[in-house]
């Protein structure tokens, strides 16, 4: 469905992203995770083709979505996949609606566009799909203003915009962050049932190790622009291989337990502007070797995926 | 909703009125000079100057002056003009079309032509184009008013002769004026379409209505545009009483009748009933300007028609 193969993404001189690969089948949810910063917006911004916006370009790689390549694709064509077979969810549902406008024509414009169905049967979808999300009255939401509504419930707006002219593929840029805890998780929940009823496949970009354990059926682990570990979610979580995967195992809070404390990962994410030499972790690791700050290790097969280390292995 | 919030907006206008027309009395009375002086001939006695003190009330406490004015106002009196000897209403009502003429059309002047090129300048990827506009935008909110009158009458009126040197006779006698007024304006307006379209530009939604194929062209005049207009209608609503009264020096130069010209002139001559009348007039049309904007801003806004004042 999905492959994006060394994918290298610049602004201007600065390359925050490279080497970059994965593949996602139909139905199936691929999680991206990694802290803030190490370019998981910037793959989802890359597959939606959106990455002009900002001033940024792929300079390498490919992008092949259902045996078509996206990177070479001229905007006209693209923009009848974007929203069309292509869904994204943004981030922060505070923002992601325009608020001078009612609820019903932000989602009806999809399916007008995409689906080339006029007004009043947009309408009904729109209606039809705010239902689905498990929004009450869904009728009268529709002549609401985005801030008459709580974040979670613009969060399903946002969710039904992009499920509107039912696409094969939706790429979820932090769908929860923003929201809170009890509201993450019906979010999250509706997600997944989603993929599951539409057989549609997702792209779920998150932080939270934990969400992706529920969720999701392969995982790709990213670390200042390059993805460093990946493989399906079992796998991954039973016997990680690189060290940083293993931190952020490690700091997945495990229960109440009083002698249990929450566990970190000393130092902090390198910006873009001082990625260091050779492997990109090797400040922040136990494991680091000389060879880890002159070369910067490739992929090498693991059980179903790939591992970017020197000294890949289980923890000792 | 909209009518509610129109109704407690106009509400609030009855307050601000009262403090302005005691600000306007009292600037007026508590400035140097005596409007006497003027209308006074050079060795008249002492009794022909109070009986013209006693006709004015000018004998009397301010706060009976004041009352005076304001009751009288009420009933479409505003006084009447101690030197040029006519009711100040009619001084007004034939100055006013002049400023309302000038005025108007500079006001259209600036708004079309700088939503179109603050519009252009923050939509292009050309530089030369971004270049030629920032030029511009520099020029038109540094030059100043009187001096580029200057200019545009030597070009296009004494060199081209396109254009009256002077006067009010008939629509070609506009132009001039109207441009000069009106760069300013254009710039400013162009200033503040082009910041607000690119700060809009940069918001989450704007992604997201890419992210659902919409074309750049709807995208901007459907979703962009209505969002930089709500700081565009607040400026070009302040500049509503600015262009009625500001246009002083410009009615000035081209030797325009106008609210501005007759306020100068009564000032000078320290006529308190055209002072007040005509400071009263401009304040109105600032206080109408700012009415505009805030229901303009509100019909366009749900977030504002909401709020409760």
């Amino acid at each position: 469905m999905l492959e994006v193969r060394d994918l290298e993404v610049a602004f201007g001189q600065i390359a925050p992203l490279c080497g970059v690969s994965f593949a996602l089948e139909k139905g199936e949810t691929l999680g991206i995770v990694g802290e803030s910063g190490s370019g998981k917006s910037l793959t989802a911004m890359s597959v939606m083709g959106l990455l002009p916006l900002s001033g940024g370009r792929i300079t390498a790689g490919s992008i092949i979505f259902d045996g078509q390549e996206l990177t070479k694709l001229p905007e006209a064509a693209y923009r009848k996949l974007r929203g069309g077979r292509l869904g994204l969810i943004t981030q922060n549902p505070m923002t992601s609606l325009d608020p001078l406008q009612k609820i019903g024509p932000q989602v009806d414009a999809v399916a007008r566009l995409h689906l080339g169905i006029t007004g009043q049967q947009a309408r009904a979808r729109t209606i039809e799909i705010l239902g689905t999300l498990r929004i009450p009255e869904p009728a009268l939401i529709c002549d609401r203003y985005p801030h008459q509504m709580s974040g979670g419930m613009k969060q399903r707006i946002v969710i039904a915009g992009a499920l509107a002219a039912d696409p094969d593929l939706l790429v979820a840029d932090e769908p929860t962050t923003a929201l809170d805890v009890t509201v993450q998780a019906q979010i999250i929940r509706l997600l997944d049932d989603l993929v599951k009823e539409r057989a549609l496949s997702l792209v779920l970009i998150t932080h939270d190790m934990s969400v992706v354990a529920q969720t999701c059926d392969r995982v790709v682990v990213m670390y200042a622009g390059r993805a460093i570990e990946q493989g399906p979610v079992e796998a991954i979580f039973a016997e990680p291989q690189h060290p940083y995967t293993q931190a952020l195992i490690g700091c997945i809070p495990k229960g109440l337990s009083e002698d249990e404390h929450l566990v970190g990962i000393p130092g902090t994410v390198p910006t873009v502007m001082n990625y260091p030499k050779g492997c990109p972790f090797h400040p922040r690791c136990i494991r680091a070797e000389d060879i880890c700050t002159k070369t910067s290790p490739s992929l090498l097969p693991r059980v179903d995926g790939a591992v970017a280390c020197h000294f890949p292995g289980a923890a000792p | 909703m909209l009518l509610r919030y129109i109704f407690f907006r106009a509400l609030m206008l009855i307050p601000v009125s009262i403090s302005i027309s005691v600000v306007i009395f009292l600037i007026v009375h508590l400035l140097p000079g005596d409007p006497i002086d003027n209308l006074i001939r050079v060795g008249s006695s002492t009794e022909d100057r109070k009986t013209l003190v006693l006709k004015y009330g000018l004998d009397q406490p301010l706060a009976v002056q004041y009352f005076r004015w304001i009751g009288a106002i009420f009933q479409g009196d505003f006084g009447e003009a101690i030197v040029l000897r006519r009711p100040v209403a009619d001084l007004i009502a034939q100055n006013l079309p002049y400023s309302l003429r000038l005025g108007g059309a500079a006001f259209a002047f600036s708004s079309i032509a700088g939503i179109t090129l603050g519009t252009i300048s923050a939509t292009t990827r050309s530089a030369i184009v971004e270049i030629i506009m920032r030029g511009f935008i520099l020029l038109g909110s540094t030059v100043p008013g009187f001096w580029l009158a200057l200019l545009m009458i030597l070009f296009f009126a004494v060199q081209l002769q396109w254009f009256p040197v002077s006067g009010a006779k008939g629509w070609s006698s506009l132009v001039l004026p109207v441009l000069t007024i009106g760069f300013g304006g254009v710039a400013l307006v162009a200033r503040v379409t082009r910041v607000a379209l690119l700060d809009v530009r940069r918001e989450d939604f704007v992604t997201l209505l890419h992210a659902k194929g919409l074309p750049s062209r709807t995208i901007l005049f459907r979703h962009l545009m209505p969002h930089a207009m709500l700081p565009v209608v607040t400026i070009l609503a302040l500049r509503i009483g600015w262009i009625l009264g500001g246009a002083v020096t410009v009615e000035f130069v081209f030797g325009r009748p106008g609210l501005g010209s007759l306020l100068i002139r009564a000032i000078g001559q320290r006529d308190y009933p055209v002072v007040q009348g005509c400071l009263l007039m401009l304040a109105l049309a600032v206080m109408l300007g700012t009415l505009i904007g805030d229901v303009a801003q509100a019909a366009m806004d749900p977030r504002i028609r909401e709020t409760k004042k």
